[in-house]
């Protein structure tokens, strides 16, 4: 399973998770505060820095992730200039670019293990209310192992519709797709409970 | 105990493949992605609380920086988008189409269907709208009509399949729906 873990190590990759998610929260807090366009624009040049600082490459895959935002910036451009009020969208778009680059430089830098460790020692406090951090880190790595899982399933269930049937699969399909999913959670529960449970 | 585990994973696992298949050409070629499908399954066929862990569970891998949203999107960043107040609202989504699974009578097809367009629409709509327009600082109303007119007919379609498929799933074997137990 792939993530977004960048494979272009940089020092960002040796600070501890921790770390960088306790400023990463300082930091988008700062943003929100935030209301001049100029200093905005100041943090979001530190933030190209910050990527510049692991090598081109790295630079041109995180602006690769923030592909996904170019329609609302286009939306809040147009609707702001269409308001009269052009300085509120700049500050806007700033701020947006300035904090999604920020979050994605975090999950680049942060290997996937490092950052569910995090999360479950995070999730400790739940404890009280009956969430022992190991079913937690149970519950994770079930979905990620049955993630290829059900994906070749949905192929299988599609081919042997197509070899039935010359028309499309449609929503069809969903039925037997669920219905596994149904099925393997009773069949891991058992597992899981023949193998002394899910603590 | 372990049941509970195991049905909250594997339909976050499910979610995710939903939004990861390209797409569902549904009938006359109507490409929709199936995420927000895959969160009213999780209200209507797990119930409340159960479906709404499911969906907490696959947001919180998200966060943690694997790409299942549709589109292939993930990480922390996710969150800092416009499209936040549809994230936070998925969970609740579901719990509501779960609640409402639970409480009525109504037969289990119908149910669905009307338990989808008020979690998934009614609720997801409230929660991404003021998400929108705080991120944006386009006005509520502005940003209620272009949800409606970017998301509301695919939307709409979902809710009916969710409908279907949970109707089937009650046919083919009653016991698998847990909302209904």
């Amino acid at each position: 399973m792939l993530t977004l873990t960048s494979p272009v190590e940089t020092w960002a990759h040796r600070v501890r998770a921790g770390v960088k998610l306790a400023l990463l929260a300082v930091a988008t807090t700062g943003l929100f505060v935030l209301g001049s366009p100029l200093a905005l624009a100041a943090v979001l040049g530190v933030i190209v820095g910050l990527y510049l600082s692991g090598g081109t490459d790295f630079a041109i895959a995180g602006l690769r992730l923030l592909r996904p935002l170019w329609p609302f910036v286009l939306i809040v451009a147009l609707w702001h200039l269409w308001t009269g009020n052009p300085v509120g969208g700049l500050v806007v778009i700033l701020r947006m670019l300035a904090a999604v680059g920020l979050a994605n430089f975090v999950t680049m830098t942060t290997r996937l293990s490092d950052m569910v460790t995090i999360f479950q020692r995070l999730a400790r406090p739940l404890q009280v209310f009956g969430l022992p951090p190991r079913r937690l880190a149970l519950a994770f790595a079930l979905v990620i192992r049955f993630l290829p899982v059900m994906l070749d399933r949905m192929e299988q269930i599609g081919a042997s519709w197509r070899a039935r049937s010359p028309r499309r699969p449609g929503w069809r399909v969903l039925v037997p797709a669920t219905l596994a999913a149904l099925d393997d959670a009773d069949r891991v529960a058992e597992a899981l409970r023949a193998r002394g449970g899910a603590g | 105990m372990e049941r509970n585990l195991t049905h909250i994973a594997l339909f976050a696992a499910l979610i995710a493949v939903l939004g990861l298949i390209p797409k569902i050409d549904l009938a006359g070629g109507v490409p929709i992605t199936a995420q927000s499908l895959g969160v009213m399954l999780c209200g209507t066929v797990l119930g409340a609380r159960r479906g709404a862990l499911a969906v907490l569970l696959f947001l919180v891998l998200v966060a943690a920086g694997l790409p299942l949203l549709s589109g292939g999107r993930g990480g922390i960043g996710v969150f800092a988008t416009p499209s936040v107040g549809f994230l936070l609202g998925f969970p609740v989504a579901a719990f509501v189409a779960g609640w409402v699974m639970e409480r009525t009578t109504l037969p289990p097809g119908m149910a669905a269907w009307a338990a989808a367009t008020i979690g998934g629409i009614g609720v997801l709509y409230a929660f991404g709208i003021i998400g929108i327009a705080y991120m944006t600082g386009v006005s509520v109303r502005e940003a209620s009509l272009g949800a409606a007119l970017a998301f509301l007919p695919g939307d709409a379609i979902k809710t009916v399949i969710a409908g279907l498929v949970t109707q089937n799933l009650a046919r083919m074997r009653p016991t698998s729906l847990l909302s209904r137990a």
